[in-house]
C-alpha cells in the first residue's frame, strides 16, 4: 500500500488495536472508535492516529469520526450486530468505498455475505488453522 | 395474523398482550431468562428465551410463517439485524423496528425495513406541533386508529380566529365535527366563524392530522 488512506477502525479490542497500530505504522491516517476509553492503552506506540471514545451505534459518533471522508472502514467490535449495522451505515450513508466486517457467528456471516458485505469470520479462520496445524502435527 | 415480537420490558409486554387480545397468533422472543418466564405466565403467547437476532432462534419462532416481525430492543443494531434476517432470510414481508437513535430512522428504511419508528422523534414532534394547544384532550382512536377524534381549544394566536370554516384550507379527510362555545355545542356550517376559546371537536384520518392542526394554529 503506497497511497496514504483515511481508515476508520471501529472497535479497539485485541484485533482492532493491532489493525489500527499496523495501518498507522504503514503511513495511513487512522481513526479508531471504542466506547471504553481504557482500551486505547492496547494501541502500540507506533499508533499516531485519532482515538474517539463513544458508542459506534450512535450516528453522531460516526460523524465525529468523519466517516464520510474514509476510504476504508473496518468493523471489529466484539458485537456482530454492531459490526453489521456500522458496516451498512458506512456503505449506504457515508459512501465508504471499502468496508470490512468481522462476524463471529457463522450463520450470520453467511447471510451477510449473501447480502453483499465483505465479511471475515475470525471464528472460521481460527478453526481452519487449528485443524490444519493439528493435521500437520499428526503427519510429522 | 402471525406476529413475532422481539424485545423486553413493558413495551414488548403490553404490545404482546394487545396483539393477543386482538386474536393474533403471537410469539415473543426475549433475551432475558427471568423476564421470558414471567411473560410466558402472563401472556397467552409462545415465549422463546433467546437472541432474536439469531437465525436459529428465528427458525424456532417459525419466522418463515410470520406476517409481521417487530423488533423493540434498546439496541438499534439488534433491531436492525433481527428485521433484516427475518426479511431477507425468512421472507417476512413486513418488519417494524424501534430506532433509539432518531438519526437511524431513514437509514433503516433505506435498507429495507418496512417501518422504522423513533419514540424520541414521535414525542419531540408531539411537543413541537402541539405545544400551542394547551388543551388537547380526549384523543380517541376509532376503528383501530383509522379515524381520530380530538378536542382542541382555540387560543388568541390561532390564525383561524375570525375566519369562516369554508375559508380555511382544511385538508380532505379532516372535519370540524362540532364547536362548543360558552357551554353550547353546535354542528358548524361552512359559514360558521371561529372565535377565541372555541372548543373544536376534530375528526380526521391520522395522515391528515398534522396538516389539520397547522391550519388551526
Amino acid at each position: 500500500m503506497k497511497k496514504s488512506l483515511y481508515i476508520a477502525v471501529i472497535g479497539c479490542g485485541r484485533l482492532g488495536s493491532i489493525l489500527a497500530s499496523d495501518l498507522s505504522q504503514q503511513g495511513h491516517e487512522v481513526v479508531i472508535i471504542d466506547q471504553d476509553k481504557s482500551v486505547f492503552a492496547h494501541l502500540g506506540s507506533e499508533f499516531s492516529g485519532f482515538a474517539i471514545t463513544g458508542d459506534a451505534a450512535e450516528m453522531n459518533i460516526l460523524q465525529l469520526a468523519k466517516l464520510n471522508k474514509a476510504q476504508v472502514a473496518i468493523a471489529v467490535t466484539g458485537k456482530d450486530n454492531l459490526n453489521i449495522m456500522v458496516s451498512q451505515l458506512a456503505k449506504t450513508v457515508f459512501n465508504v468505498p471499502i468496508v470490512l466486517t468481522r462476524i463471529l457467528d457463522l450463520l450470520k456471516d453467511e447471510i451477510y455475505q449473501q447480502l453483499g458485505l465483505i465479511t471475515i469470520s475470525t471464528t472460521k479462520i481460527s478453526a481452519e488453522i487449528f485443524l490444519q496445524t493439528l493435521q500437520q502435527q499428526l503427519e510429522e | 395474523m402471525k406476529v413475532i415480537l422481539i424485545g423486553d420490558g413493558k413495551l414488548t409486554y403490553f404490545l404482546g398482550k394487545k396483539f393477543v387480545e386482538e386474536k393474533h397468533q403471537v410469539t415473543i422472543i426475549n433475551a432475558h431468562s427471568a423476564e421470558a418466564e414471567t411473560f410466558s405466565h402472563q401472556i397467552k403467547a409462545t415465549v422463546i428465551f433467546g437472541d432474536g437476532t439469531h437465525p436459529t432462534i428465528l427458525e424456532e419462532a417459525e419466522a418463515s410463517r410470520a406476517d409481521l416481525v417487530l423488533a423493540l430492543t434498546p439496541h438499534d443494531e439488534d433491531n436492525l439485524v433481527a428485521c433484516q434476517i427475518a426479511q431477507q432470510y425468512y421472507g417476512v414481508s413486513r418488519t417494524i423496528a424501534l430506532v433509539n437513535d432518531p438519526s437511524h430512522q431513514q437509514f433503516f428504511e433505506q435498507i429495507g425495513i418496512t417501518i422504522a419508528f423513533s419514540a424520541t422523534q414521535i414525542l419531540a414532534n408531539l411537543i413541537e406541533k402541539r405545544a400551542d394547544f394547551e388543551d388537547i384532550a380526549n384523543f380517541l382512536a376509532v376503528d383501530g386508529g383509522q379515524i381520530g377524534v380530538t378536542e382542541i381549544i382555540l387560543d388568541e394566536n390561532s390564525s383561524a380566529i375570525g375566519k369562516a370554516l369554508q375559508n380555511l384550507a382544511l385538508p380532505a379527510g379532516a372535519l370540524i365535527g362540532c364547536i362548543i362555545r360558552e357551554g353550547r355545542a353546535f354542528v358548524p356550517s361552512g359559514g360558521s366563524l371561529l372565535q377565541v376559546g372555541d372548543r373544536l371537536i376534530l375528526i380526521s384520518q391520522p395522515e391528515h392530522y398534522e396538516q389539520f392542526l397547522e391550519v388551526l394554529t
